[in-house]
């Protein structure tokens, strides 16, 4: 059985005076115990939406939350407040895209990885406190018993994304979902957080969900890759066949997208043409059409299904034929 | 911490530095001088340039500075034109007074005011909110003197329940020692003069505290909402916490920091605003002090009160600032 299993999961949005906004639609995948699954996208095509959906961390007025989601035989959705509160942190953690705003200004870091331990695996705050700097220390933070005092403030962008890391896995979850872990940070550091990451993963036999719009962190990482694009998944292939043969002309244009170290001096970037803001309605074609180089008028008037394709999950009309794709290799 | 405080102190000192030369300057700057303004504006030229001689207004401006200055420093305001006693008694009398009176309007405008404003922000958009923020709206609207004279007619004319005004009952032969009412009872054991105190405290405390706090009301509602919104707020509530975990340690404390600027400056103010409550609750305080002066043209007494009140600002402020950096540790290596 799935670890995790999310089955036409559906987020809108709802304000007086606004149209409702729907900005996660139907959206279905599983993770297996161990498993690293991607879900890739750029800003606003859902992913954050779909993982904070997950965790229940949506404003309980204004988002409607539509489907299932399943963690180890429970389904989540449907748990009270409380019930859920138990759940997170314990068997679901979740680091967030910016580490100096995702951790609290005025207490030290030592308090805020110790109130998990407290209130999950039931420690007095002396035991709590001890773990608390095997974590740290765990997690790669130079001189552990000295920082656990200090503030978030008196640490580096790095560092404070390694006390983020050592609060999620505290608990030793099942289920760990990094949201774009590595966009805030330096390049050198965001290569030390994702190799820290999954060796910590691998090492817990902890399932990830890596939220990302990078490729190469996906290339580096995942076995499973869910491309999203205006809150459905385009997309869904193993990491090889991702970037071996990508199909979809919006994964395709990712792809190409990537500046390569072999490609002639002077040959411009290639990139995908418009933005997000591009899109129309699902219901009323391909959201990606207007923006897609293959699109053909049946793209504008009917929506693609997501349909199994040659191993693969696919939604998409006209997609890219086999053999023009680039290579992991290019990365 | 100990270092941030006394940087602090220290950095106070220049502040009070100009503050003393404003303060000289004024009086220099009145038309004709200190001389006219204490002689009247009949004054023969003989008799100001005798005043000028006997005031060493003749000296050069620094020298006079100087004396100024050491004058204060050594507690000497002069003599107050409307009584003749020397001003430093006439604060010393009256101060504690008004301290007492402030310091009870802002307890209970931080007392009531912080809960209010956290739960019209947990009720947001409801009518618990809506009716704290009509509350708050006409707290700070209301006249401090119209709402002292309502509270007079409710609780003694109609209900005879509180004091109309006065500190203490004149038939209570209260020993004085610090000069609070309130307090003095407590040290000397005369507990029926602390009660009596008190009943006569609760009346003019509610009329002063009404704007200082509807300002915290709106304040606190405004940054709890704020901080509701915060990264860190959904880290500490993906992490399971309990409720009132994420309230208390996560949610209040970030909101508190702004609260506490606001209730130093609005204690500032009512040190030197309670003018009118203590003119309608006929309360003997600096208020009652710096009306007479003004209207008189009591120049030494308010000189004494001006300085006084700029050094309770002052103070205030480096408490405020003190707990700002308790609250918040970025603040500390600044």
């Amino acid at each position: 059985m799935a670890l995790l299993d999310v089955r036409d999961l559906s987020v809108v949005f709802k304000r007086k005076g606004t149209r409702p906004f729907t900005a996660v639609d139907g959206v279905s995948f599983s993770v297996e115990p161990g498993q690293t699954v991607g879900l890739v996208g750029e800003s606003g095509s859902g992913k954050s939406v779909t993982s904070l959906a997950i965790m229940g961390l949506l404003p309980k007025r204004g988002a409607e939350v539509g489907g299932s989601v399943t963690f180890s035989g429970t389904e989540l959705l449907t748990l009270s407040d409380k019930q859920l509160r138990d759940r997170r942190g314990r068997d679901l953690g979740m680091v967030f895209q910016d580490p100096l705003s995702s951790l609290n200004p005025v207490i030290t870091i030592g308090l805020q990885i110790t109130e998990v331990l407290e209130r999950h695996r039931g420690m007095s705050r002396k035991e709590a406190r001890v773990e608390a700097a095997e974590l740290l220390d765990r997690v790669g933070l130079p001189d552990p018993g000295r920082r656990i005092d200090e503030y978030p403030h008196q640490l580096s962008g790095g560092m404070r994304q390694r006390v983020l890391i050592a609060i999620a896995l505290a608990c030793r979850p099942k289920l760990l979902i990094a949201d774009e872990p590595t966009t805030a940070l330096d390049v050198t550091i965001q290569a030390q957080i994702l190799s820290l990451l999954s060796e910590l993963v691998s090492e817990t036999d902890t399932a990830l969900i890596m939220i990302t719009h990078d490729l190469g962190v996906v290339a580096g990482l995942c076995d499973d890759v869910n491309v999203m694009y205006g809150g459905r998944i385009v997309e869904r292939a193993q990491r090889h066949d991702l970037f071996d043969r990508s199909r979809h002309p919006y994964t395709h244009g990712l792809l190409q997208s990537i500046p390569r170290l072999d490609a002639p001096r002077g040959e411009p970037l290639t990139p995908i043409r418009g933005s997000v803001s591009d899109n129309i309605e699902w219901e009323q074609g391909c959201a990606f059409a207007p923006r897609c180089p293959n699109a053909t008028d049946v793209c504008w008037s009917d929506p693609p299904e997501l349909k199994a394709d040659d191993g693969r999950m696919l939604r998409c009309h006209n997609p890219v034929a086999i053999g023009d794709a680039v290579t992991e290799g290019a990365l | 911490m100990l270092r941030f405080t006394v940087r602090r102190l220290l950095q106070a000192v220049p502040t009070l530095f100009v503050l003393s030369i404003l303060v000289f300057a004024w009086l220099r700057l009145l038309p004709g001088g200190p001389a006219t303004a204490l002689l009247g504006d009949k004054a023969t030229p003989e008799r100001v340039a005798a005043m000028n001689e006997v005031l060493g207004l003749d000296d050069p401006i620094f020298v006079q500075y100087f004396r100024f200055l050491g004058r204060i420093l050594s507690g000497d305001f002069g003599n107050s034109l409307i009584t003749g006693d020397p001003v430093m008694e006439e604060v010393g009398w009256a101060f504690p007074a008004t301290l007492e009176l402030s310091v009870a309007a802002m307890f209970l405008a931080v007392l009531f005011g912080i809960p209010m404003g956290y739960i019209a922000a947990r009720f947001r958009g409801r009518f618990l909110d809506n009716a704290t923020v009509v509350t708050t709206l006409v707290g700070v609207a209301v006249p401090v003197f119209f709402l002292g004279f309502l509270l007079k007619y409710i609780f003694t004319q109609e209900m005879s329940l509180l004091p109309p005004s006065g500190r203490q009952d004149v038939l209570i032969d209260a020993t004085r020692v610090t000069g609070i009412a309130t307090f003095d009872g407590l040290l000397t054991g005369e507990f029926d003069a602390t009660w009596d105190a008190m009943l006569h405290l609760i009346l003019p405390a509610v009329a002063l505290a009404s704007i200082p706090f509807a300002v915290i009301v709106r304040i606190t509602r405004a940054s709890v909402l704020d901080v509701q919104g915060e990264d860190f707020v959904r880290t500490a509530n993906s992490k399971g916490l309990t409720t009132q975990i994420v309230r208390k340690r996560h949610v209040l404390r970030n909101a508190l920091l702004p609260v506490s600027t606001t209730i130093g400056l609005q204690t500032g103010l009512l040190m030197s605003g309670a003018v009118l409550t203590e003119k309608v609750f006929a309360w003997g305080g600096l208020g009652t002090l710096l009306e007479q002066a003004i209207q008189q043209r009591d120049y030494p007494r308010l000189q004494g009160l001006i300085l006084l009140f700029a050094v309770v600002f002052v103070l205030v402020n480096l408490l405020v600032d003190i707990s700002y950096a308790i609250i918040d540790p970025r603040v500390r290596v600044r």
